[in-house]
């Protein structure tokens, strides 16, 4: 926890609990904050309380203890409608309407927000571009017509449409694969220092987590057990960072043999 | 006299009572999508629902249909038409199957869908329409089409209380030991069966969403 809290943190949790109505606790006092333009990552094995953090942020869960703020405001005060326009969300598998075409999946929130059709459909072909998918080949396509990658660019796409600050992604890249995703990351990555949202990313891949975020949270068993950048992340003596970095120095000498 | 003379002499009769025959059977049906899809939506909805809900429609089903025109018989509004009773009665066998494939179809939605749904700040309301009821909609009709074909079968015995259609040919064929009457009944209402069966199925399969 050596780096220190942000000055101006987009999104903030305040010691936040979660349980289920069965009684059981995903969070435990969890505390962190997100600054502005900044990507965290919350990563930690399956059952660490990764997901329920995010769900907070958008108010899909709300919290038994504690508070989240978003621009300030704890999403309790906020109305979640409106709250989660605000925020884009992309899941893994995409989550992409069967029944819409891509351009209609892409549309879907500017249309809720009543937009003029003419901004809709510029929007749309400007969100193709941005995720690198020919706006003419792939409009009119429904989702099972796509391959996994180019459907996980169109969950981009549909959550930025809107033009929201915040991205919250779970496990965005997760299905995809190994090529595919790393493909993915180095554009993700480009297209992040080009946006400028605050993003906070769920992954267990650690690689991901290196390659994307500009801190990194690690999660085990519902609590938050520290907060590094990536640097410090693969130096830390953490289990998990260990391996990360053992597995990256294979990597790199591997690359050098060549 | 051959079957088909009988037809051809008696066709002005047959067509009327199949006439009268589709008219109870698409009021029920009509009637029957207007109860049982909300019915269906609040069981996906409300779980702790799905078992009176789903439990009423059950029992009315396994009532004997001669029993059940019977035993709204003597109730006032309804007993005082013979149309109105039967369509009643058939409104009452045609719910089951639509509950309950509306509730399979909306429980059927993938949860990803539905999640991102809400995620992206859909109101309830909105994936109810735009999502989870036009991904359910192959599902639904599939439920309409058997209970289509159900109501065509019931309807005959309509005839028992006055109603019409093509079970007055059964019922009088049966009266008068005359093969050939109740065959002029049994047919028609057989090729309605099939007909409504086949143009829902199209309709069906055309509206099944791809994966």
């Amino acid at each position: 926890m050596d780096t220190p809290a942000p000055a101006c943190p987009t999104i903030e949790f305040r010691n936040v609990s979660f349980r289920l109505a069965s009684g059981q606790t995903l969070l435990k006092s969890v505390s962190f904050s997100v600054a502005t333009g900044e990507t965290l990552v919350l990563l930690g094995r399956s059952g660490a309380g990764k997901t329920t953090a995010l769900k907070l942020i958008n108010r899909l869960l709300e919290p038994a203890e504690g508070e989240v703020l978003v621009e300030g405001r704890s999403t309790m005060e906020w109305d979640p409608i409106s709250l989660r326009r605000h925020i884009g969300y992309v899941i893994q598998e995409a989550g992409l309407f069967p029944h819409f075409t891509v351009e209609r999946n892409i549309a879907l929130v500017p249309r809720l927000e009543r937009w003029p059709e003419e901004r809709v459909r510029a929007r749309v072909k400007e969100m193709l571009e941005l995720v690198g998918l020919d706006p003419e080949k792939f409009a009119q396509r429904y989702p099972h017509e796509l391959s996994g990658g180019q459907r996980q660019r169109v969950g981009v796409a549909r959550a930025l449409a809107a033009d929201p600050k915040i991205l919250l992604m779970d496990e965005p890249f997760g299905a995809l694969d190994p090529l595919t995703r790393g493909e993915i990351h180095l554009e993700f990555r480009a297209l992040e220092n080009r946006l400028g949202k605050t993003i906070v990313i769920v992954t267990h891949d650690m690689t991901e987590a290196v390659l994307l975020g500009t801190r990194i949270g690690l999660m085990e068993a519902g609590e938050l057990t520290g907060i590094y950048s990536p640097g410090e992340f693969l130096r830390s003596t953490e289990p998990a960072a260990v391996a990360c970095a053992a597995n990256l120095r294979i990597l790199d000498e591997a690359g050098r043999e060549q | 006299m051959s079957l088909a003379a009988f037809f051809w002499r008696h066709q002005g009769e047959i067509l009327q009572s199949m006439a009268e025959h589709t008219w109870l059977v698409g009021v029920t049906i009509l009637l029957a999508v207007a109860i049982g899809v909300p019915l269906g939506v609040l069981v996906a909805r409300r779980p702790w629902l799905s078992k009176p809900i789903l439990g009423s429609a059950n029992i009315a089903e396994t009532i004997p249909s001669l029993a059940l025109f019977g035993f709204l018989l003597p109730v006032p509004w309804l007993g005082d038409r013979a149309d109105r009773l039967a369509i009643t009665a058939l409104t009452l066998y045609a719910l089951l199957p639509i509950i309950r494939n509306t509730a399979a179809g909306i429980n059927g939605v993938d949860p990803g869908v539905r999640e991102a749904a809400r995620g992206m700040g859909m109101t309830e309301r909105q994936i109810l329409w735009q999502v989870e009821l036009p991904l359910s909609l192959s599902t639904v009709l599939a439920g309409v089409r058997v209970a289509t074909v159900l109501t065509v079968g019931i309807a005959t015995i309509a005839a028992a209380v006055g109603a019409g259609g093509l079970g007055e040919f059964i019922f009088r064929g049966l009266a008068m030991v005359n093969d050939q009457l109740i065959l002029a009944g049994a047919i028609p209402a057989a090729v309605l069966a099939l007909a409504a069966d086949f143009v829902l199925g199209v309709f069906e399969r055309r509206l099944r969403p791809a994966r």
